[in-house]
């Protein structure tokens, strides 16, 4: 992967505080646009947290204090005058656990368009609503029942609900918390293809605990031990060739 | 190591150790359920039949109150009694004030008339020999009737002069005689009823002028002292009523919106702990506190009237605001965080995030704690002693601001009223009243949890 593409978002030295805990050292990354970036390490690593980061997620824990920067198309998630609601629209999150509203299908991936006003029209909306379903690969599975409980879904119907709600309010970069790890292996398979196809009008950054995972679908792999950024790379260099000890010990299965 | 002996176990010596001693301990275990499991049983058995019993006994005693003794009279409306001018009619060109001062002095005639005579009239009819004891035949109907007949001429001037068949309530002694609930053995000068009224009712229940009748008079009138027969809930039940609204418009909205505040957007600090453990402790204070509370600030710094239901139910809604805090917290500590977290990082505010996705999955729980507050409140007692909620009132009130009693206060004088064999069967019957009263609202609150539950 050549690394001539726009820098999306670019982190620097930011620390994360849970209280006088410290979480994240210093940790400084360039993620590049339409590219799959994947973060790998052990649990409890601070690969979530930074990840949260980026949305400012971590805003809503209490003692939990934020430093050094992050730009979004160079400016700045922290400055003063950004809401943290625009943020949040340009860039979404998929959360580990399938979290569809208790709400209809329809209503699940109308929300957010309805919340940041994207659609004047009932009609409009129901593009967008069909259009989301498509891209998430569920529109032929649910365009029956559309009326009925999204909770009602299997899990990874759920889970690709929840990615076409994320990609109906049209965000630019999507994080995704080890969004396959609630699903069985061929749920897992199909939410790996979609994100193959998602990277192609989205930025992907993915916390994942399958190194398998992260090998097949992820332009680019960071490995994260004990909240510092060990070693960051085009994926395949750092699965056959990673320059730190560490960081093979880790991914050939020694620790973690 | 414990040897097991019992046959049911098979190839006791072919297990293994292990196995033996997880036999063993299991067979405890069985013991323990089995203990627990009777226990469990046990105890629902019994609160069953302690229910069954309360009702059985309330309802056999309430019920056959609202059947009363009625007399069936021909009450001739006679002119030379009622001789009163006509009814005033308002002119086109009137004042408000002059008709009103018209009618004043017509009802003041209108007062004035006895109409006792109408009855005692009737009565002479039916009873020969009532000429020689008037006051025995006096007697004979409850004594609040006669206002009933002042009401029919009021609304219907015009039944001066005819002659209507009606059923009047007898006095509250005949109605006890008639039930079979005083000793009829007992020597005259410890009877209620004299030897000539006693021998008249008999006769008259015999030929059927006098009959038990299912009686409105414990709905529609207000309690009575004078006349004891036609006592009826009708204020106390309006007084519960408008404290039921003040405690539901004031105290649930106020609850409601704290325990969303606390729980959702206060920031955790020395200040919001201290208001915590006094929530706490405000839901542990006894009530008849707040009784006094509201005796000393709401009358006696506020000014407010005494015995009124709006100081009953200021005072019933300061009891009821931890309980429904308490209860809509807990509420909306149990949705999952999940919820929150998708509206968040979809862009939703933290504001949007609560009101348009936790709270509509609180609001089941949230009803059912207020509901179940309201009714909490709507059967206490002690607080409204304090107030003057206890006072005899012979009204009905037509504001929250008029002198009132409430339900359980009506249940509480009834119980000592020296009428006892009278009034026991009152007092079972309010009972039933507050009951209905307390069902239904835990009725509205299931059916609320039904509508709006979602299913996951």
């Amino acid at each position: 992967m050549t690394n001539s593409a726009p820098i999306k978002i670019s982190a620097k030295d930011v620390a994360v505080f849970y209280g006088n805990n410290q979480a994240l050292h210093g940790i400084s990354m360039d993620v590049y646009q339409n590219e799959v970036i994947a973060f790998i390490g052990p649990s409890g690593c601070g690969k979530s947290t930074f990840l949260r980061c980026m949305n400012r997620m971590n805003d809503t824990i209490e003692h939990c204090r934020v430093t050094g920067s992050i730009l979004l198309d160079n400016q700045d998630i922290h400055q003063p005058e950004l809401d943290v609601v625009q943020l949040r629209a340009q860039v979404g999150m998929v959360f580990q656990k399938p979290n569809p509203f208790p709400k209809s299908i329809y209503e699940n991936i109308a929300y957010g368009p309805k919340l940041h006003g994207l659609a004047a029209r009932k009609a409009d909306l129901d593009d967008i609503v069909e259009s989301s379903l498509r891209r998430a690969g569920l529109w032929n599975e649910v365009k029956d029942r559309l009326d009925q409980p999204g909770t009602g879904l299997s899990g990874g119907q759920q889970q690709r609900l929840c990615i076409a709600r994320t990609i109906a309010v049209s965000p630019e970069v999507i994080l995704m918390d080890e969004p396959c790890s609630a699903l069985d292996p061929i749920a897992t398979l199909i939410i790996e293809e979609l994100i193959d196809e998602l990277k192609q009008n989205f930025t992907i950054v993915m916390v994942t605990h399958n190194m398998q995972q992260a090998a097949r679908i992820s332009d680019r792999t960071a490995f994260f031990h004990l909240g510092n950024l060990i070693e960051l790379g085009n994926t395949n260099d750092l699965f056959t060739n990673p320059k730190l000890k560490r960081t093979e010990d880790y991914i050939t299965g020694r620790y973690g | 190591m414990k040897i097991i002996t019992d046959k049911s176990i098979p190839h006791t010596a072919t297990l293994s150790l292990v196995q033996q001693k997880v036999i063993a301990s299991l067979r405890h275990r069985q013991r323990k359920e089995t203990w627990f499991r009777r226990l469990g049983y046990s105890a629902v058995l019994i609160s069953l039949a302690l229910v069954a019993i309360l009702f059985a006994n309330i309802f056999s005693k309430g019920l056959p109150a609202f059947w009363q003794s009625a007399i069936t009279l021909d009450i001739y409306f006679d002119p030379q009694i009622i001789a009163i001018s006509a009814k005033p009619e308002r002119r086109a060109d009137e004042l408000t004030a002059d008709y009103q001062q018209r009618f004043l002095a017509w009802q003041t005639e209108v007062g004035f008339i006895n109409f006792n005579r109408l009855i005692t009239d009737s009565l002479q009819k039916l009873v020969p020999d009532g000429t020689k004891h008037k006051r025995d035949l006096a007697r004979l109907v409850t004594s609040g009737e006669r206002f009933a007949l002042r009401d029919m001429v009021v609304a219907e001037p015009s039944i001066i002069g005819q002659t209507r068949r009606l059923n009047l309530l007898t006095d509250a002694n005949i109605d006890v005689w008639l039930k079979g609930n005083i000793d009829r053995s007992l020597p005259d000068e410890q009877q209620q009823l004299s030897a000539n009224m006693r021998d008249w009712v008999d006769a008259l229940a015999a030929n059927g002028v006098i009959k038990n009748r299912f009686s409105l008079a414990l709905f529609m009138n207000a309690d009575s002292r004078s006349s004891l027969a036609s006592a009826g809930l009708a204020g106390a039940f309006m007084g519960s009523f408008y404290m039921m609204l003040v405690v539901i418009f004031l105290a649930v909205p106020m609850a409601v919106g704290a325990a969303i505040y606390l729980e959702e957007f206060a920031p955790r600090n020395k200040l919001t702990d201290l208001v915590e453990v006094n929530i706490n402790n405000l839901a542990a204070v006894p009530s008849i506190v707040f009784g006094l509370l509201g005796a000393s600030v709401l009358i006696g710094w506020f000014n407010l009237p005494m015995s009124a239901p709006i100081v009953g139910g200021l005072v019933l809604s300061l009891m009821t605001l931890p309980t429904v805090i308490i209860a809509t917290r807990s509420t909306l500590k149990a949705i999952p965080p999940s919820i929150r977290q998708a509206a968040l990082g979809l862009g939703a505010s933290k504001m949007q995030s609560i009101f348009h996705h936790v709270l509509p999955l609180a609001i089941p729980g949230i009803l059912t704690g207020a509901i179940l507050g309201v009714a909490q409140a709507l059967g206490e007692t002690a607080p409204l002693l304090l107030i003057g909620m206890k006072s005899f009132v012979a009204s009905v009130p037509a504001s929250p601001l008029e002198q009132a009693s409430a339900l359980p206060v009506q249940i509480y004088l009834w119980q000592g009223n020296e009428l006892r064999n009278f009034f026991e069967a009152r007092t079972s019957a309010a009972i039933i009243v507050l009951l209905m009263m307390m069902l239904s609202l835990n009725g509205v609150a299931i059916w609320l949890r039904r509508k709006y539950q979602r299913h996951w």
